[in-house]
């Protein structure tokens, strides 16, 4: 019950609520829990209520330290090679 | 940017796990813990284990909120829907859990018993409102991630003065029961559990924020890492955590960042502290009673508290013989290790919650491990 993806703010509905795009699938979610959504944030929703925002800045980071890994070993490749 | 498929990329699986290889001291072990069922499933799923050198292991630990539920409160529940004739709710995974003597919530519906599934705390109220000659009960379980929902709706139920709507509230908190199993005697006495350290909760940390973990680095020494759901989150995860314990670093880190801040979802917490407070001590599933481990409704809110409204009280009830869940929410055992894993016990006839949700250390197994126990005989 704590699987979920990030899911795209479609429509503000009113009162709280959003319609969410959730990887094709179109749902009714509730904003109630989290401050500042807007149409086109994605969200972390659980059990129908969107619990925290994405940061893009910060995914794009990640995904730097990700790729930064491939580098590493590359490193310690040509370290282990070197006399 | 979708947020899932850059995160589960197999190319740069491979290097973060060849990165793994590199960093790992071939002349030590790794054990580390993760602590939610979402990371569990995650690893079971994508294969995690298979991308880790041999010294690093994982071991699964008790943040499925479906596996730590005792059968006492599951008893309750079904009491009160078959002794006061009042309407259950609950979340889907909670129906399968075994109770006394061979019950379950789907079985007890059966046997003519008003037991419904919500997907939210909002369908719930929203149900109380629609039948108003019904007593409605939400059977509420869950970490720090259901119980905002679950706390809002209490409040909704209270302006609006709804009469026949009230929550059976079990939920949880995660800081506790880590520190439940690093008081354990196994880790830290017996040292049967070796534990280098945590892949701290995703969900329940945009929650909650990175500060309450600060407290298991210092005084137990042992480095937490907070990580996303997708696969490369938990690799790059157990790569930190590999760091921190070359280098002799107990931190709490963040791999997490584009959810989870430092406070947390302030709003949510707010929330939660107005109707609920802590509960002196709850029964965990394999862990036995955990002081200040739970919250219950607060007085001002006790027309919507199901425990005050009917007069329940909490009956412990030991856990079926065969079952190793307990010993496998501890971190002492494997799935694997449990005499009656499937054979008897299956996720379509399940013996002890952990075979129940899919976030469940046995059911994880049963799904996507179990093959890979057979050794492959070339023909
Ligand atoms: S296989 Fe079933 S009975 Fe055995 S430990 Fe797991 S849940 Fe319990």
């Amino acid at each position: 019950m704590c699987l979920a993806i990030p899911a795209r703010i479609v429509e503000l509905t009113g009162e709280d609520n959003a319609r969410v795009d959730l990887g094709g699938v179109r749902k009714e979610i509730s904003l109630a829990l989290v401050e500042g959504a807007a149409v086109g944030d994605y969200v972390i929703v659980h059990v129908g209520y969107a619990l925290s925002l994405l940061d893009a800045e910060e995914a794009e980071r990640t995904l730097a330290l990700f790729a930064e890994a491939g580098i590493d070993v590359a490193a310690a490749a040509e370290e282990g090679a070197a006399p | 940017m979708k947020y899932v498929d850059e995160f589960r990329d197999g190319a740069l699986a491979s290097k973060l796990a060849a990165a793994i290889r590199v960093e790992a001291d071939p002349a030590r072990n790794y054990a580390f813990m993760e602590f939610c069922g979402g990371h569990t499933h995650a690893i079971s799923r994508y294969g995690v284990t298979d991308l880790l050198p041999a010294n690093v292991r994982m071991i699964h630990g008790p943040g499925c909120p479906v596996c730590v539920l005792p059968i006492g409160r599951i008893d309750m529940a079904i009491r009160l829907a078959l002794a006061e004739n009042v309407t259950i709710l609950t979340y889907g995974d909670c129906l399968r859990v075994p109770a006394s003597n061979g019950q379950s919530m789907l079985k007890a519906k059966a046997r003519g018993a008003d037991i419904r599934m919500v997907y939210s705390a909002a369908d719930a109220l929203a149900l109380a409102q629609r039948e108003p000659e019904r007593q409605v009960v939400f059977f509420a379980i869950g970490f720090e991630t259901t119980t905002p929902p679950t706390a809002l709706v209490i409040r909704q139920a209270k302006a609006l003065g709804l009469a026949n709507f009230s929550v059976l509230c079990n939920h949880v908190l995660t800081p506790s029961a880590i520190m439940t199993i690093l008081e354990s005697p196994e880790v830290r006495e017996l040292g049967t559990v070796p534990l280098d350290g945590f892949i701290g909760p995703a969900h329940v940390s945009t929650v909650i924020g990175s500060r309450p973990y600060a407290f298991f680095a210092e005084e137990y020494r042992k480095p937490v890492v907070i990580a996303g759901f997708e696969p490369l989150d938990v690799m790059q995860a157990i790569r930190m955590l590999v760091r921190q314990v070359n280098e002799g670093r107990a931190e709490v880190e963040n791999e997490f960042t584009r959810a989870v801040t430092e406070d947390g979802n302030r709003k949510a917490q707010a929330l939660v502290s107005e109707v609920f407070e802590l509960r002196r001590s709850f029964e965990w599933r394999g862990l036995r009673e955990v002081p200040y481990s739970a919250l219950k409704i607060r007085k001002a809110f006790a027309e919507h508290d199901a425990e005050a409204r009917f007069g329940l009280a909490y009956q412990s009830v030991p856990d079926n013989k065969a079952c190793e869940c307990g010993a496998i929410l501890r971190g002492v055992k494997k799935p694997t290790d449990c005499k009656i894993f499937g054979t008897v016990c299956t996720p379509e006839n399940p013996m002890g919650s952990c075979m129940v949700s899919s976030e469940g250390a046995c059911a994880a197994h049963y799904n996507f491990g179990r093959f890979r126990d057979i050794p492959v005989v070339a023909a």
